[in-house]
């Protein structure tokens, strides 16, 4: 009797842990799943309410220059190729400083500079996307309407081809503008990706090709690029998926018109996230706020197919590093 | 004959060398413009927020609500109060269901296939333009009880919440050597114990890191609540309606064309500067301890 006592009490204590085990197992896979979950709701609710646009237009929204509520005829040409063009102006610009960052941060700062300098680059990602608007607006337009816009038309502006090119009013709003400031703001996940992998090269071949007589820049442009090109290219689709799909400091200075008469870069235009931004709370219920869905849809199938890229060549990377060493 | 071919050869490789030495030369400095480059548009933009905002500074911003067009007096404080609810309360919502995430990728098979899903899922959300998650969160909360709300924006920030702090939990939990936890399963501690007082514990700075880290990025966040809370000139008690919010206040009045708005903007926009980085500084700071 006295003996039977301990061990029962033990096993309570036992079963009370276990369920207690069980129900954080689950607590712990709910809130994992709930990430699954989360990913298909958008999806779904995204296509559910962009129906009426779907059935409405079908794939040739994408292609349909129009935009006019009050007839209700919508095609999403022009945003589209306004939340294009200025991400590609971006990476134009920040791919290159990137990979100018990142070298010095692995290559050439002293040591005792490297984190403060990486945490700076790390402080323009942090700084709120508004803020860049704000400054973008207010700052940056006029800057750049005055010493680069201007003298620009001033000297091609009549030339035929790239007259063209450099039409538009210079108030320092438009295509070009956003892109600038677009690249600005994806410099920091670029480079900093960059600057990860690049460490990751082992020093065995770093060390080789100096002692066979190679410069800095012979070592990094034929080692150091070519064994982490898989993952360079990760860093450039991650900046892109953000460019794609950064909304106010686009809104800001894009200039919000929907047209697409001319293919000058200073030609204020318009891009899926800024119509977002800038109808989408008054657009009346119907087709005009489907066809905005519509295009929250499309943006997000783009930047989901660029991110699963970018994800899937770091991950390479990631294998390969594991396999060597 | 060979006398003469030797000198040319060795020009030759002189020459080839001493033009290596240029490239490597000017491209080490095209690194260095490039450096110098990213960090001028940082002390850029910080020098114009502090010129622009600072000056408007002054105790009515934080007693006074968003004045009318054209009026001498105003400040921000429903702006400012509706913002901190919110962000509070998708704290609240959000960083203990990123905790509980990421612990169970850390903890639970981290290399199953649910884990390795939920990961790649989790980094694709991670950049998913946060617009897109305004959009669904009209769709299901602001359509089924007809109006904006504070809740709704709250729910909209708390999902961008989560990705970031599944994200650093669980690499902080990684860290953890294994014997901690074996250690503490040798004494008998049932998994939930070892994972809340000895893993959890251990990585508490790491945690913390990653909340601070995504408060920083919700308090600046503009475009998921332009269509969930939308914006409210008055001050909201409640966050049942419409709830003025700092955001996209600076949004509104940075476009409107009155002076005294636009002058409000920008001391909002130095705020919200000062907020955001001083949280991402503090992190560090945090991070730094271990």
């Amino acid at each position: 009797m006295n003996l039977s006592t301990p061990p029962s009490r033990g096993a309570g204590f036992v079963i009370s842990n276990a369920l207690a085990d069980r129900l954080f197992g689950w607590l712990t896979r709910g809130a994992a799943l709930f990430t699954l979950a989360l990913l298909l709701g958008i999806l779904v609710s995204l296509a559910v309410g962009a129906w009426p646009a779907i059935r409405q237009f079908g794939v040739g929204f994408l292609t349909r220059n129009a935009w006019n509520p009050v007839q209700e005829d919508f095609g999403g040409l022009v945003m589209i190729y306004g939340t294009l063009v200025t991400s590609v102006v971006a990476l134009l610009i920040a791919v290159p400083v990137s990979f100018g960052i990142a070298l010095f941060l692995t290559e050439l700062a002293p040591v005792w500079l490297k984190r403060p300098l990486g945490t700076a680059i790390e402080l323009l990602a942090a700084v709120p996307s508004i803020v860049y608007g704000m400054w973008g607006l207010m700052v940056f337009g006029p800057v750049l309407a005055r010493y680069v816009q201007q003298p620009l038309q001033a000297l091609l502006g009549d030339m035929p081809v790239f007259g063209a090119l450099v039409s538009g009013p210079p108030v320092g709003i438009g295509l070009l503008s956003a892109g600038i400031i677009l690249s600005i703001m994806i410099i920091p996940f670029i480079a900093s990706v960059m600057r990860d992998v690049f460490e990751v090269t082992p020093p065995l071949l770093k060390e080789s090709a100096y002692g066979l007589g190679a410069t800095t820049w012979e070592v990094v442009w034929r080692i150091v690029l070519p064994y982490t090109k898989t993952g360079v290219l990760g860093g450039v689709m991650l900046g892109l998926g953000r460019a794609l799909g950064e909304t106010m400091a686009v809104t800001f200075v894009i200039g919000n018109m929907n047209q697409l008469s001319s293919l000058s870069l200073f030609e204020p235009a318009n891009s899926i996230t800024s119509a977002l931004a800038n109808e989408f709370a008054e657009a009346a219920p119907g087709l005009h706020q489907a066809s905005l869905i519509y295009l929250g849809l499309v943006l997000f199938l783009i930047t989901f197919t660029v991110l699963v890229c970018s994800r899937l060549l770091l991950l390479r990377l990631q294998k390969n590093e594991g396999r060597n060493t | 004959m060979s006398m003469t071919a030797a000198p040319a050869r060795d020009m030759a490789r002189q020459a080839r060398f001493s033009r290596r030495k240029w490239i490597n030369r000017i491209a080490l400095f095209m690194a260095l413009a490039a450096m110098l480059f990213g960090m001028f548009w940082l002390a850029w933009i910080l020098w114009e927020t502090l010129r622009l905002g600072f000056g408007g500074l002054h105790l009515a911003l934080f007693t006074e609500n968003t004045p009318p067009p054209n009026e001498e007096s105003g400040g921000l404080a429903n702006a400012l109060f509706g913002s901190c609810m919110m962000v509070a309360l998708a704290t609240v919502i959000g960083a203990p269901i990123g905790i509980l995430s990421g612990i169970h990728l850390a903890e639970y098979n981290p290399r199953g296939t649910l884990a390795v899903t939920v990961r790649f899922v989790n980094d694709l959300l991670l950049s998913a333009p946060s617009i897109v998650i305004g959009l669904f969160i009209y769709a299901t909360i602001v359509v089924r009880f007809k109006q904006f709300s504070g809740w709704a924006g709250a729910a909209a920030l708390a999902l961008i919440v989560i990705p970031v702090v599944i994200r650093t939990t669980e690499n902080m939990l990684a860290l953890i050597p294994a014997s901690l936890r074996e250690a503490a399963y040798a004494l008998g501690a049932p998994k939930w114990k070892v994972i809340l007082r000895i893993t959890l514990n251990a990585a508490r700075a790491g945690v913390v890191t990653g909340v601070l880290l995504a408060v920083a990025r919700i308090f600046g966040e503009t475009a998921p609540l332009l269509f969930t809370a939308l914006n409210n000139q008055f001050w909201s008690s409640g966050l049942g309606g419409p709830t003025a919010n700092l955001p996209v206040t600076i949004f509104q009045f940075a476009m409107s064309p009155y002076e005294n708005w636009q002058q409000l903007a920008w001391v909002g926009v130095f705020l919200i500067t000062l907020i955001v980085l001083g949280l991402n500084v503090l992190a560090r700071f945090f991070s730094r301890d271990k």
